[in-house]
């Protein structure tokens, strides 16, 4: 008998101590019967992908409200890349102008939300991206 | 390469996988376990239990600093409790566990229950068994905050350290039966708050007043402050010092017997018990049998009896 959860990992990169989005995050996910793994402040890029790869999540949530998204998220993808794990999906929210956002879905980023994004937008959104990989 | 040979050249996400693998139950879980479990033995298992807040991922987190700089290898599960209402749980013990190496001599995992009510998930045991398997020289099990009844680290460790803080109440509590009676060490932590001496006295009493029947090994009580790192190396030394004399006394050996043939029977009752309501079910109808205990013409236990009877003389 499989039971099988999906797993995310929650992270604030960098040293923004804003936590309040992330725990929101955390408590809607939870609800939505998902296994959150919390990591708490003021995580590297190394510490997150390393956490991400011995917790075996499906997706690593970051959330970003010093403005330096456009440092922590390359960093976090290049730091998948290097332990090979790009197959983990990587989302993140904060204070994100249009323009960074559009650049940094290209680069790699499955999804930004904006504040005023509904926690279960955010649900959604995961439960479809996890589900799609897992039929690839 | 297979997963399992990427898991045997020392590969992190291979043991990862694996351990989804064993956690989730998918196909082939047994198979895998049963390959893993030809080359265990190595590896000795501390387990941390107490209530809520006594500070268990802060004492596992210092203890793995401890043993990391003794040069061992530390795997750390750490369990805490699925919602029971929809599922999901908040796995928060690594909060704890920043500043560890990333070269493969430290691994982190975090579980939730999945619905079980013993301290730890189902299965706990068999990830212990990965770990031990991939190498480790020390396995660290961190339980879900428990009450006083939630005890089957015991099952599944060598050593176990109930923590419990100046808050945890007065001589009465700590004479009561289960978790008081699990320890190997106790550990009171926070013990810079008022009531520290108080609990630990109390303590010492309640070992002194009961049941010795362990000549060999008398439970000591450490005091910690394990935020600040105080006296955790004198916790470490009380762990250790308890596996040396369980091992000489070979107490240590006649538990992992007790455990293993405790988990072979609970596997044996597993499939007794599915294969007996696959058979049963078909053989006979279940809900008539409510029905006849519900109008007064039958009882639970004589129901059961025929019931059992009816499936022995289908097997023999």
């Amino acid at each position: 008998m499989t039971e099988q959860k999906i797993r995310v990992l929650l992270a604030k990169p960098g040293l923004d101590g804003h936590d309040r989005g992330i725990k929101v995050i955390a408590a809607a996910f939870r609800d939505a019967g998902f296994e959150v793994i919390y990591t708490g402040l003021r995580q590297t890029p190394q510490m997150i992908v390393d956490a991400a790869v011995q917790e075996d999540v499906d997706a690593i949530g970051v959330s970003i409200l010093s403005g330096a998204h456009m440092t922590l998220f390359p960093a976090i993808l290049d730091e998948l890349k290097e332990r090979k794990a790009e197959d983990i999906i990587l989302f993140g929210g904060g204070i994100i102008p249009d323009d960074d956002k559009a650049e940094l879905e290209k680069l790699g980023v499955s999804k930004i939300f904006t504040p005023g994004a509904p926690t279960e937008e955010a649900i959604q959104f995961l439960k479809c991206e996890v589900e799609a990989r897992k039929e690839q | 390469m297979s997963l399992l040979e990427r898991f045997d050249e020392g590969e992190i996400r291979a043991l990862s996988k694996i351990v989804s693998l064993i956690e989730n139950r998918e196909e082939g879980y047994e198979d895998t376990l049963g390959h893993l479990y030809r080359k265990i033995g190595n590896t000795v298992r501390i387990g941390v239990t107490g209530p809520p807040g006594a500070g268990k991922s802060t004492i596992v987190n210092r203890l793995v600093h401890q043993l990391l700089k003794d040069d061992k290898r530390v795997g750390v599960v750490a369990v805490d409790p699925t919602s029971p209402f929809t599922g999901g749980a908040l796995l928060g013990d690594r909060v704890r566990m920043n500043e560890f190496p990333i070269d493969g001599s430290f691994y982190f995992r975090s579980m939730a229950t999945r619905g079980e009510v013993g301290g730890l998930a189902s299965s706990t045991d068999n990830v212990a068994v990965a770990y031990d398997a991939f190498g480790f020289d020390v396995t660290l099990i961190e339980t879900v905050g428990v009450g006083q009844v939630e005890l089957d680290i015991i099952d599944t460790c060598d050593v176990v350290v109930v923590a419990v803080v100046p808050e945890s109440g007065d001589a009465v509590q700590t004479m009561k039966a289960g978790l008081m009676e699990i320890a190997d060490v106790f550990c009171v932590n926070k013990s810079d708050r008022p009531g520290s001496a108080r609990i630990v006295a109390d303590l010492r009493m309640s070992l002194e007043l009961g049941n010795q029947s362990r000549d060999w090994w008398k439970v000591p009580v450490v005091a910690t402050q394990a935020v600040k790192g105080e006296n955790i190396d004198g916790l470490l030394e009380k762990i250790l010092l308890y596996l040396s004399v369980a091992r000489e006394s070979g107490e240590f050996e006649r538990h992992r017997r007790q455990q293993l043939e405790k988990k072979l029977w609970a596997l044996l009752q597993d499939q007794i018990t599915k294969e007996m309501q696959d058979k049963l079910s078909k053989m006979a109808r279940i809900d008539q049998i409510v029905d006849n205990i519900l109008n007064g013409n039958s009882d639970p236990f004589s129901a059961s009896r025929e019931l059992f009877q009816k499936w022995t003389d289908s097997v023999s």
